[in-house]
């Protein structure tokens, strides 16, 4: 179903261009997925293309990186299209202006808004090529054009008996104008979406064939990998380039602001000649920060004064006045990505032109980076998405491309510029670490009535857009409880109905690079919040699912997903002794999630055993179930990583994980059984990619509660942090 | 010169001896199935069959590796158990793992005595997917060996 990216073959032109011109255009390199420039004629409509081959060629947008997104965005052309599903062929798009996000303004892949951004631009855009198709028929035959119905590739006269296929028709549809708002299909007659649909790219990816940032190969492709300074700002003192560069194979050593890139012509080569430099650093900006220092930092920057975020009511007063008043400090550790495919990126600058192949989710951002480091206009940048072998919210920094266009520069070559797992994992730009100190004021009925907020987190948007940041402001780390005005990421903001709600935030001036981690503040501020929430339910003595319940009584969609994972886990019901059963629940990306984990402590060592995580999800309209499921069950799962696991250690000044001997994530033993319902829906559509994330974590840690009356105020709950909690009663 | 059997075809590649097979294979063979994940043997990304076990390339120098039956992920028939498995349980997700987990799965599956999937699944600790396909890998355990008593049965 998907084309074959060596052999990607298309015509020119497109059904909706004025006055087309039908040409053969072959791509002319074999590795190159698409090529901008051979798309001139495909305006206004850049999203499919039908040819008299009676294939429908649809573009995809975004990056795909397991989501299912190549899958989904065809699902939903093809459905409204009236398309056979055998005659789709799904291309990845390359990075230009029409596909940039309806909802983020560029062209990206994050904030779960790949389906949820598109759904009615695609739908439309399906409904305009029906339309055209079916007038182009009415007017061949000279049929009035309700009497010609769409189907499956055909647009057929109903009395006459009479069809033409989608091919037949293309070029007369082509002259066709486009429909400015063309009618959509009712739910009832849609063929594709909401059916389970098989992922297109399952066959290449099975067999070995699927081309990731990689895999990509040039003819005279050099590799280069870069020796980095193990402590942050740290400057090289001294290297042996002579020694690198008798390493057979290598060709240049080329000092760069991020380290000292050592180009050869194989891979292996490269990496001798990076050893062989025997660099010496300086001890960078802070010698002596390790996670000690950093706890420190955070903890202490509580007590500083903060910005206002949220202030409705009075809380201060409510919570002096109460009948109960809770106090807790929570702690969040830095979390890599790792994702499984390094950063690396290949790009090959010339004197008129950039071209850059990498795994990307920032098409634009590449885009801008290549054309900034290379001097020549965007127009002369071409930028190709590769498959992403994980992305995370990673891939949204385009800092490997920028070392690529810079090497290539430099090296007047192609150049493959592949970042070792070290470096991966090293430098990352981790989802940040973080410090909450909240109060809460119960009534003498139990119920919640204020709650006073502090975070203090490094700044997300500072290295990647430093102008969003207004007053100090964050809304990156902050969401989950609170978000922008007209943010698109819809409803990133504490559910809980409280009448007088106080939220301060400081940024910590910590140095390292921080970013996008899938679900960003939502997962770390769920595990707060929804920790925390348990925390108040059990002082009111109240029943945890009850007394979320008490608090979202106007929030159905809250609510029903509550009450729905309680319903399917059997909450309330008797456990096994010494097991312990937590919920949470949290919605974000305008999608709405809850979460039952069941999970067994070893006192002795202090493990944790999940066995089971029951999940509702309210997402409003669902395109393919089987991906979304998916989706769900992976969110859940590095959620545990986070929750049991991971942690990025440093020392020295800089990092000191390296690799996943030392940075430990979740593997198939510690995955328990995942149960996951979608509850059906006819809200607004929502995110999915990272709404499975949040509630997981704090659901462990109240399990966890639940099983030992011990609440634990920190991630990860690794067998050292619980035996530390644990001995403390 | 080192003289690799690869896929049941014979390579001549001027490395050097000590080059990981992993760069061989993706390199020079450019056989780029095989994924470089860790290199130090962690992740299983690189997993190819050497001699019919399961082995991480990263860690087997292209010397070590000659004279040896060499299988990687393009060398295992499209229509072997697991990967039909793997289509039929959509396994994956991001899809960067699964040559690794797929060669290490098959060569699970051939090994004699005969393992059940249980047995199986508790031998995977040592290959890491992020997008946390764990689930589904396991499902696909499950009906590999399904298809394989099948064809058994039928023949």
């Amino acid at each position: 179903m998907r084309t074959s990216m060596t052999r990607r073959t298309f015509l020119k032109g497109s059904l909706a261009a004025a006055g087309l011109t039908i040409g053969v255009s072959v791509t002319p390199f074999g590795h190159r997925l698409l090529n901008a420039s051979e798309i001139d004629s495909f305006s206004p409509n850049a999203f499919f293309k039908i040819t008299p081959d009676n294939k429908i060629a649809i573009f995809v947008a975004n990056s795909e990186m397991g989501q299912g997104v190549l899958t989904a965005h065809s699902m939903i052309i093809a459905d409204e299209l009236e398309a056979d599903w055998k005659q789709v062929q799904v291309c990845q798009a390359p990075a230009r202006d029409e596909y940039k996000s309806p909802l983020l303004g560029a062209q990206v892949t994050g904030g779960s808004t790949s389906v949820r951004g598109f759904y009615e631009p695609l739908r439309k855009a399906g409904a305009a090529g029906r339309i055209m198709l079916i007038k182009a028929a009415a007017s061949t035959w000279n049929a009035p054009e309700d009497e010609c119905k769409a189907f499956m590739c055909k647009v057929k006269h109903e009395k006459s008996g009479r069809t033409l296929t989608y091919g037949q028709l293309c070029l007369e549809a082509a002259r066709v104008q486009v429909p400015k708002d063309p009618p959509l299909k009712d739910e009832s007659e849609f063929r594709y979406i909401g059916k389970p649909m098989p992922r297109v790219d399952a066959p290449e990816k099975v067999s070995g064939k699927a081309v990731y940032g990689l895999d990509v190969t040039l003819k005279d492709l050099h590799y280069a990998v870069i020796a980095r300074p193990p402590a942050y700002g740290a400057k090289p003192v001294s290297y042996d380039q002579k020694a690198a560069e008798q390493i057979k194979g290598v060709e240049k050593v080329v000092q760069i602001p991020q380290g000292i890139a050592v180009c050869a012509k194989s891979i292996e080569a490269a990496l001798k000649g990076k050893e062989a430099l025997k660099a010496n650093w300086d001890r960078g900006i802070l010698p002596d920060m390790d996670n000690n220092s950093i706890e420190k930092s955070l903890m202490e920057d509580l007590d500083k004064p903060m910005v206002s975020v949220v202030n409705t009511g009075d809380a201060k007063k409510a919570i002096s006045e109460a009948n109960k008043k809770i106090e807790a400090t929570y702690f969040l550790p830095y979390v890599a990505h790792a994702t499984m495919e390094p950063m690396n990126c290949t790009a090959d600058v010339r004197d008129d032109r950039c071209d850059v192949w990498a795994p990307i989710q920032a098409q634009t951002g590449a885009q801008n980076v290549a054309s900034k480091v290379s001097g020549l206009p965007k127009e002369k940048v071409n930028v190709y998405t590769t498959f992403l072998g994980c992305g995370l919210g990673r891939r949204l920094r385009p800092d490997f491309v920028a070392e690529a266009v810079m090497i290539s520069k430099a090296l007047g070559k192609p150049v493959k510029v592949m970042w070792t797992r070290e470096e991966d994992i090293k430098y990352d730009a981790f989802r940040p670490s973080a410090s909450h100190r909240i109060e809460a004021g119960l009534d003498a009925q139990g119920q919640l009535i204020g709650w006073s907020h502090k975070v203090v987190s490094p700044s997300i948007l500072k290295d990647i857009n430093p102008a969003a940041i207004k007053d100090g402001i964050d809304f990156n780390c902050l969401w989950g409880l609170a978000d922008a005005p007209n943010s698109p990421m819809w409803n990133n903001r504490l559910q809980y109905e409280i009448p007088n709600l106080y939220i301060e935030f400081l940024i910590s001036p910590l140095p390292m690079p921080v970013g996008y981690w899938r679900s960003v503040g939502n997962g770390p501020n769920a595990f707060v919040i929804e920790s925390f929430v348990d925390e108040l339910a059990h002082a009111a003595g109240k029943d945890p699912l009850e007394f979320r319940l008490q608090s979202l009584k106007n929030n159905m969609r809250a609510s029903r997903v509550l009450e729905t994972v309680a319903e399917k886990a059997g909450w309330g019901k008797a456990i096994p002794k010494g097991e312990g059963r937590g919920i949470a629940q949290h919605a974000c990306f305008g999608s709405y999630v809850a979460q039952v984990a069941e999970i067994s402590v070893n006192k002795k060592d202090g493990t944790i055993k999940v066995h089971r995580v029951v999940v509702a999800v309210d997402c409003g309209p669902v395109v393919n179930p089987d991906p979304l499921v998916a989706q769900i069950e992976g969110g859940v799962i590095i959620s545990l990583g986070t929750a049991l696991k991971e942690e990025v250690k440093f020392a020295n000044g800089g990092v000191k994980s390296a690799n996943f001997d030392d940075y430990k994530v979740i593997r198939m033993s510690e995955v328990p059984e995942i149960q996951v319902h979608i509850v059906k829906s006819n809200e607004k559509i929502g995110g999915i990619g990272e709404v499975g994330v949040p509630p997981a974590a704090p659901a462990v840690a109240n399990a966890f509660f639940n099983a030992t009356g011990v609440r634990i105020r920190r991630i990860p709950l690794n067998p050292k942090t619980v035996m530390d909690a644990l001995k403390k009663v | 010169m080192i003289s690799l059997k690869v896929n049941g075809k014979n390579y001549k590649v001027d490395v050097s001896d000590d080059m990981p097979l992993l760069w061989v294979i993706r390199d020079y063979l450019k056989l780029t199935g095989t994924k470089f994940g860790c290199g130090i043997g962690e992740c299983g990304a690189c997993t190819v069959h050497i001699d019919g076990k399961a082995e991480r390339s990263c860690g087997i120098s292209a010397k070590e590796a000659q004279g040896r039956k060499i299988t990687t992920i393009e060398g295992l028939p499209e229509n072997h158990p697991v990967k039909k498995a793997w289509i039929k349980e959509q396994v994956v997700q991001c899809g960067y793992c699964q040559p690794g987990v797929i060669m290490q799965v098959a060569a699970l599956l051939s090994q004699r005595p005969v393992l059940n999937a249980d047995q199986i699944i508790t031998k995977m600790d040592d290959v890491i997917c992020r997008c946390g396909t764990y689930p589904r890998i396991k499902k696909g355990i499950k009906t590999a060996i399904q298809m394989t008593e099948k064809e058994v049965k039928k023949s």
